[in-house]
């Protein structure tokens, strides 16, 4: 785009575009046509039947559940970590966004394991829960808080640098006008980062629907309990049903690519929102 | 008026806080006290196994070479999608993001499919006397799908920051195009290339759902030391799989800190 | 109401912004701080505002005010006007938040938001939204802000920072206007010292975390208290040389502690022959003889610049010229004690 192209030789630029064509179309744009391509394979009749399975419905429920939960709670987090972080200087913030980014650090199966140490039979808790018939691990509080626990980092992660960005006049203009905290966070720094906040709660969700590694680990593969949309995915594909893991997979798919037009969206949105300040 | 002017630290700190802690700090604690509690012999003996060594060396080189992979076509797609413009240069940006948005399972299942010796590559490799399914190299085929996103975003902004009159003036001043790409371009990126390096090698390290489908997961041979995690949690040796996790939990923050070292000197260096 | 700061101190992070100020502002002044950036001066005004606490042991206190009314306006540099909100929004913003018996009904927040807009004379702009307006006008939208909630005392961060100097000329004549008006106890940051004498009825100099000195306009003009603060209101030619008799002598003797002798450009006088050891030989470098006063560079024997403003008159009398030969005589002059408060001299 900028002036030293002027200086291109064009036969290397074409090489380099014709190259890196050729890996994203081989490593990105493949497999999601053949996703799309399997899904279609043996037509509509499939959807329809994979949309009849029980066992789809119960996972699709367990997944939107986890994600209904996971994704207001870790935008509230989100936020207020935000205002603490990007609004006030205090010792130890270092550490607090550290241990915010921990999630995204670990291997999913790792996260899984810390919930089995805590939650299962022989871990911290295991002997209190047991005692009162409760269940996490193998149960559906355990796909929860696995889905809590990975998509912690999101929704914080977004609205961090947004606030910081905006620095603090704003709120200490409108706290010297009289307005109390609510009042301010409701009324100056929401307006503002709306689209950060939509932002943040659309990534989170699409992580949630989407885990694998901690799901897998504290579900315990119960059909028709404890499995989400992806561990669906898995059993069906383990079981020879082709198809029919194909269909859900590429119910996911477009469900992902559909979250990334909204993403581009948001971003187009808060790139323009207030105009030029 | 109070000690600090804008109201709400108290509480959203402490919220925070506390939600981090009961989320986060608690499970990490009970993995670390867990590592802690276990004596030594156990320890060393579980991890010194022929089998999770193999899985250790698999993830490892399997890993590095994803982030080998990336880091020369992701400085590539980098390069070609801030530098040139061409037709779907937007959609191919957009795309950069596919293997973030994708379910890990979802990707799994396709790359095995594809892959597998009836499959769109699978038959294609076949017929060059190469497996990819189920073959060491079918996993470092899904970690350098799943990684793909890390270098080309780490290194989009460095880019797009490059100011190029610093190149205009090398050039002015008769540097070859080399010769200025050599000493003025790559120099200002390396910072960004290498945290970006860094991040797809500790995603990589860490993944798991993309890879079981296509490895195969024989143990010795095609077994990823997540995989292995999952195993031994499955035979119920909690124990077993709490050192193997220990152990790659401590490698993956001795390579973040040791890139941040490297990225903090190099920065140092240039300024 | 009247503002009493007394042995403020305020330190970040080791470095000291404030070193045990202690100012005090009568009900209805209007007060300039004045320093270079870096001073404090901000710092200050944002602990009178409450939005950063005093180190232990400073305080400030308010007086001539009931604790509930002790309302304070503020307007930041870069105005903080909310952008999701029209003009009429940002003015009625501090009304809307009112909770209790003080509250408004909509009827009286329309009609004293819109006397407010008439006040800053943007009745016509009340729906843009800030990103619409110039910086003029956002200027004045922050000012009717603060005005809302009928403050007693008025803060701004350099009101007029941000703007290019036709528009600042314009804002600050009506500021005073505004001032004389309303009578709000002001306080201004600002390190434009034409804006402070211009502008203030006290002006406070800051340097370094420290008051260096307060006083009128002409007091701090004609009579600053330190070399810092003649420099910083103004230009100013040094001389070294010994007082003898209450007049300067520049004879050289060498190895002798020398005094410095500071004089603004007016006050120096040229002569075309030497009078005595009170003047000294220089080179007349440039000549700038478009204005009220005739500007000339001068070079002395050993490589020091003094500038000098004359009167045309007293110019063409001369009959001066560039590379001219003259005398410089400085016709009055201050001397500091020496190393407080001096002031680093800027290349020109």
């Amino acid at each position: 785009m900028a002036a030293p192209e002027s200086f291109a030789n064009t036969g290397a630029r074409r090489l380099l575009i014709a190259s890196v064509l050729g890996y994203l179309a081989l490593f990105l744009l493949l497999p999601v046509a053949f996703i799309l391509q399997q899904a279609l394979a043996e037509g509509w009749r499939t959807y329809a039947q994979a949309a009849r399975d029980p066992a789809a419905r119960s996972a699709l429920g367990l997944t939107l559940a986890a994600a209904a939960i996971a994704v207001p709670l870790n935008v509230v987090f989100g936020a207020a970590a935000a205002w603490a972080v990007a609004k006030f200087e205090f010792p130890g913030k270092s550490a607090l966004i550290a241990l915010i980014d921990l999630p995204l650090t670990i291997s999913p199966v790792i996260s899984g394991l810390m919930l089995v140490l805590v939650f299962g039979l022989e871990g911290w808790l295991g002997d209190w829960l047991r005692a009162r018939g409760l269940a996490v691990i193998f149960a559906p509080p355990g796909i929860v808080l696995a889905t809590l626990f990975v998509t912690l980092p999101f929704a914080a992660r977004e609205l961090i640098p947004l606030m910081a960005e905006r620095g603090k006049d704003d709120e200490e203009a409108a706290v010297l006008l009289g307005a109390d905290g609510w009042q301010t966070f409701w009324r100056v720094t929401l307006p503002e980062i709306k689209w950060g906040v939509l932002y943040g709660a659309v990534l989170c969700a699409s992580r949630a629907i989407g885990e694998f590694g901690a799901v897998s680990v504290v579900s315990g593969h119960v059909r028709g309990r404890t499995n989400t949309l992806t561990l669906h995915v898995e059993a069906l594909y383990n079981e020879y049903h082709m198809s029919a893991a194909f269909a859900v997979a590429s119910l996911l798919t477009l469900l992902a690519l559909a979250t990334m037009a909204l993403q581009a969206w948001l971003d187009r949105r808060a790139a323009t929102a207030g105009g030029p300040p | 008026m109070s000690h600090r002017a804008l109201p709400g630290f108290g509480l959203c700190l402490g919220c925070s806080s506390a939600y981090l802690g009961l989320v986060v700090l608690v499970p990490l604690a009970a993995l670390l006290a867990k590592s802690a509690g276990m004596d030594w012999a156990g320890f060393w003996g579980t991890v010194t196994q022929p089998r999770v060594l193999a899985a250790y060396r698999l993830s490892f080189l399997a890993s590095l070479a994803a982030a080998g992979v990336n880091a020369v076509f992701g400085f590539l797609t980098a390069w070609v999608l801030v530098r040139y413009d061409f037709p779907g240069r937007r959609l191919l940006d957009a795309a950069v993001d596919i293997p973030f948005a994708l379910p890990t399972a979802v990707s799994g299942i396709a790359l095995t499919a594809l892959c597998a010796p009836g499959g769109w590559l699978g038959g294609l490799a076949g017929r060059l006397g190469v497996r990819l399914a189920f073959t060491p190299l079918g996993v470092v085929a899904a970690l350098t799908f799943i990684s793909l996103p890390f270098v080309v975003r780490a290194l989009q902004p460095a880019l797009r920051g490059l100011d190029p009159e610093q190149e205009e003036a090398a050039l002015t001043l008769g540097a070859t195009r080399w010769q200025s790409f050599a000493r003025v371009v790559l120099p200002a990126l390396l910072p960004a290339h290498l945290s970006g390096i860094t991040l797809a090698f500790a995603r990589a390290l860490g993944e798991y759902g993309s890879v079981v489908f296509i490895s195969g997961n024989m143990p010795m041979r095609t077994e990823i030391a997540p995989l292995l995690i999952a195993v031994k949690l499955e035979q119920f040796d909690v124990a077993g799989a709490a050192a193997v996790a220990a152990v790659m939990m401590a490698a993956a923050f001795v390579l973040l800190a040791a890139a941040n070292f490297l990225q903090l000197r190099s920065l140092h260096g240039r300024a | 109401m009247s503002i009493d700061v007394r042995h403020v101190s305020k330190t970040f992070n080791g470095f000291a912004a404030l070193r045990d100020v202690s100012l005090r502002v009568a009900a209805g002044e209007l007060v300039a701080l004045l320093g270079p950036s870096g001073c404090g001066k901000t710092t200050l005004l944002r602990v009178i505002a409450g939005l950063e606490a005093p180190d232990p042991g400073g305080s400030v206190g308010f007086g001539g005010a009931l604790a509930e009314a002790r309302r304070i306006g503020f307007v930041f540099q870069h105005y903080a006007l909310f952008r999701h909100m029209t003009v009429f929004e940002n003015v009625a913003f501090g009304l809307r938040v009112r909770r209790g018996p003080r509250r408004l009904d909509e009827a009286q927040i329309r009609e004293k938001v819109s006397a407010l807009l008439r006040l800053v004379q943007l009745e016509m702009l009340a729906r843009h939204h800030p990103h619409q307006l110039s910086g003029g006008q956002r200027q004045r939208v922050a000012l009717a802000r603060a005005l809302a909630v009928e403050p007693k005392a008025l803060l701004l961060d350099e009101p007029f920072g941000a703007l290019d100097a036709r528009v600042r000329q314009e804002l600050r004549r009506w500021l005073r206007r505004l001032h004389e008006e309303l009578r709000i106890t002001s306080i201004f940051v600002t390190h434009d010292q034409e804006e402070a004498l211009e502008l203030a009825e006290r002006i406070v100099v800051l340097n370094q975390g420290r008051v260096e000195q307060e006083g009128s306009p002409a007091e701090v003009f004609h009579r600053p208290a330190s070399e810092f603060v003649m420099n910083f209101v103004g230009s100013v030619n040094l001389f070294h040389g010994r007082l003898v008799q209450g007049r300067p002598v520049f004879e050289t003797a060498p190895g002798a502690p020398a005094t410095r002798f500071c004089s603004r450009p007016h006050e120096l006088e040229i002569e075309t022959r030497r009078d005595g050891g009170s003047s000294l030989p220089a080179r007349v470098v440039r000549v700038f003889d478009a204005g009220a006063h005739v500007k000339m560079e001068l070079r002395g024997r050993e490589g020091q610049a003094w500038h000098v403003e004359l009167n045309p008159e007293r110019y063409r009398e001369l009959g001066l010229r560039s590379g001219q030969e003259v005398w410089v005589r400085p016709r009055r002059f201050r001397v500091f004690p020496a190393g407080d408060g001096s002031f680093p001299r800027e290349p020109i």
